[in-house]
């Protein structure tokens, strides 16, 4: 039996591979000679967790990133914002996702996992939250801060109501009980969902900010993908969900208007409001402010971070964990977003995200 | 007494060689130690738990700006961090109880049908289903008590509302009847059903023939026959059957965390949505929980576990006060 020779230079190149990648995982980088967004290929093995709203984008990414690079092995696990944080601040993982930038009790717990510096926020992944509904005969509603944040509080509680019908003007609205939904979990969603209601609509909305829902009446159900479940199976109901919930399950979407006119909740008008956003954070940490009030753009947005360190991440880590981040704030990665039902970051913004993960060094 | 009678008259044999205390049969020491060894570790682990649960909620209490006993709300991570476990506490009894009292009457029927009433084949055949309905994990009967159940009880609950709405537990005054303590109740019934009616079951095949047989010579019909020589025979073991089952229903956790709406209040008009249990909450917060609301929803299962204790601790009492019902034997 003869063994041919494609097979013998195979197992060349295996060994050959295997050699390299060897030398990745303790030298702290070592390109195999393919690229992936622009930038040469770094092999070894990186763990994340964090926030389950990047889930899909994270696996997406991880994906690409793997079939280009054979020698790199990297490991997200979506167990929550919180749970993330506190694994990159014990060292467990090399960044964490999070859908909030790093509040002020948190920060000195992940400042002193970096070796040197400090941790920084990178805004990575962007999302519309939409108001999803069900109402037979109506495909185009629009709603404005006052209304949403009544119709949440349970202050409005007809379709037929004048604040709906005086946005609405010419559409035929049901005399029916709205059927409010709501998450019954913590989440960053609803964290994002109550910050644009106490923005923009503080005189209705007094149930303050946060995961938890505290607002009285209405229903809450599991998880966006039970919002919309309950939202698709109620007659005269309506709720909050990402867009990509929305989306896949064909359920109309109201538009919002802030003041300026009726702005479609779609992916580009959302980028627009996170493009448009202040970093409040100092450096290359880039934790946004965003102006809910926004007349140009859809204004209930949210935006999800990578936590790492910008100096002082363990050398194991490092490349890997930079060329990674490279790729995700490349053209090409944020193109994966926009596919996926999330909201690319796009603009000057986008620029600051690039000098922030070049910044990540020994 | 037939039992003793049948048992070899010979002494143990260990009995003699016993008093040189050196013959003694390796496999009798080796088998003590395992089996004590294994009782202690059920004692240790316990009690580890326990020491577990308490010092991790130690945190929370101090930070507690509420009564954790009589606080409804539950906002651990806000500052200043306010939580308490009145509304948790309300709807795990509460979903505990509909189902208790759903369950246990159908069980104990089921069960007794399978032993004394139904025909051979088709006894075995119900047996089997029942088992199998222990089988179905928590969370299909979550989906579908979301997907399909909910729908169909709207009539019910109106029903309810319209012909017995003077009793508040069965008011609505929303108009909603969909993600309710009540329909969670239901879906823990079907839960706990199989728990109760298989080990019904088994006690009821152990009631003694003589019993039986004794009790139909005298005349009785099926039914008294069933009062006089099942029911009490098989008190204790319908009794932890029972208490088997609330076990299940007070600790379940997905299917109520799929149905109930999860609003922290406590509200007496069970066919609207709302309500939560300890277990529900814990799988609704935990991804999201900061380190003050990890510490509570840990404090609130060791509620949760006292509660369970405190249910097992009374089961036993109670099956020991009717232990001379077993007499018979």
């Amino acid at each position: 039996m003869t063994i041919s020779r494609t097979s013998q230079f195979a197992a060349l190149a295996m060994i050959g591979a295997l050699a390299l990648s060897a030398c990745g995982s303790d030298g702290g980088g070592g390109a195999s000679g393919s690229t992936i967004g622009g930038q040469p290929c770094v092999s070894g093995e990186i763990k994340a967790s964090g926030s389950s709203a990047q889930k899909n984008a994270m696996a997406d990414w991880i994906n690409a990133y793997q079939t280009a690079c054979t020698g790199a092995t990297i490991n997200y696990q979506a167990n929550g914002s919180g749970a993330g944080v506190t694994d990159f601040s014990n060292g467990q993982t090399a960044f964490a996702g999070s859908d909030s930038a790093l509040k002020d009790a948190d920060r000195p717990a992940a400042d002193a996992r970096c070796a040197k510096g400090a941790a920084i926020d990178i805004p990575m992944v962007g999302g519309a939250i939409v108001l999803a509904y069900n109402v037979s005969g109506i495909d185009k509603l629009v709603l404005t801060p006052d209304v949403i944040a009544g119709i949440f509080a349970n202050t409005i509680t007809k379709w037929n109501d004048p604040a709906i019908a005086a946005a609405n003007a010419g559409a035929a609205l049901p005399d029916a009980t709205i059927a409010q939904f709501h998450r019954s979990d913590s989440s960053g969603t609803t964290d994002n969902f109550t910050k644009f209601l106490t923005a923009t609509a503080p005189s209705v909305w007094t149930y303050d900010k946060g995961k938890d829902w505290k607002a009285p009446g209405g229903q809450g159900a599991k998880g966006s993908d039970g919002v919309t479940t309950s939202v698709k199976s109620t007659a005269n109901s309506i709720g909050y969900v990402e867009l990509s919930f929305a989306q896949d399950a064909s359920l109309a979407v109201a538009s919002v208007d802030n003041g300026g006119g009726a702005i479609e909740a779609t992916s580009a008008n959302a980028a627009t409001t996170i493009s448009a956003a202040t970093v409040a954070g100092t450096g290359n940490d880039l934790a946004l402010t965003i102006d809910y009030t926004t007349k140009t753009g859809y204004p209930i947005v949210l935006v999800t971070y990578e936590i790492t360190c910008e100096k002082g991440l363990d050398s194991a880590a490092l490349e890997l964990t930079k060329s990674f981040l490279t790729y995700t704030s490349s053209d090409e990665g944020q193109s994966k977003l926009t596919e996926n039902g999330y909201v690319a970051i796009t603009g000057d913004l986008l620029t600051k995200v690039h000098t922030s993960v070049s910044a990540i060094s020994a | 007494m037939s039992s003793t009678r049948e048992l070899p008259a010979t002494p143990a044999p260990t009995a003699s060689s016993g008093i040189k205390g050196k013959s003694v049969r390796r496999g009798d020491t080796v088998f003590r130690g395992l089996s004590r060894i294994a009782g202690i570790a059920i004692l240790l682990t316990m009690s580890l738990i326990a020491l577990f649960l308490v010092w991790r909620s130690i945190p929370s209490f101090t930070v507690n700006t509420a009564n954790f006993f009589t606080t409804s709300e539950w906002f651990p991570d806000q500052t200043p961090p306010v939580f308490g476990i009145a509304a948790l506490a309300f709807g795990t009894l509460m979903t505990s109880i509909i189902a208790m009292i759903l369950a246990v009457p159908v069980g104990i029927g089921v069960a007794l049908f399978i032993s004394h009433y139904a025909h051979r084949r088709m006894s075995a055949i119900l047996a089997f289903s029942t088992d199998l309905l222990a089988a179905v994990p928590s969370i299909i009967f979550g989906m579908w008590g979301l997907e399909f159940l909910t729908p169909h009880m709207q009539g019910l609950g109106q029903w309810l509302n319209d012909y017995l709405g003077f009793i508040p537990i069965f008011r609505n005054d929303l108009g909603q009847y969909s993600k309710s303590i009540f329909i969670a109740g239901v879906v823990l019934a079907i839960m706990i059903l199989p728990t109760i009616s298989a080990l019904s079951r088994e006690v009821f095949t152990q009631v003694p023939r003589g019993n039986i047989e004794a009790s139909l010579a005298l005349g009785a019909t099926r039914w008294e026959m069933v009062r006089q020589a099942i029911f009490p025979f098989a008190k204790p073991g319908m009794i932890s059957a029972a208490m088997l089952g609330l076990g299940r229903a007070l600790g379940e956790t997905i299917a109520v965390a799929l149905i109930l709406s999860a609003s922290n209040s406590i509200n007496w008009h069970f066919t609207e949505p709302g309500g939560n249990t300890f277990a529900a909450n814990i799988a609704l917060r935990w991804n999201e929980a900061g380190s003050t609301g990890l510490s509570a929803l840990i404090a609130s299962g060791l509620v949760l576990f006292i509660i369970t204790l405190v249910v097992n601790v009374v089961a036993r009492g109670i099956i020991s006060r009717h232990a001379e019902f077993r007499g018979g034997n």
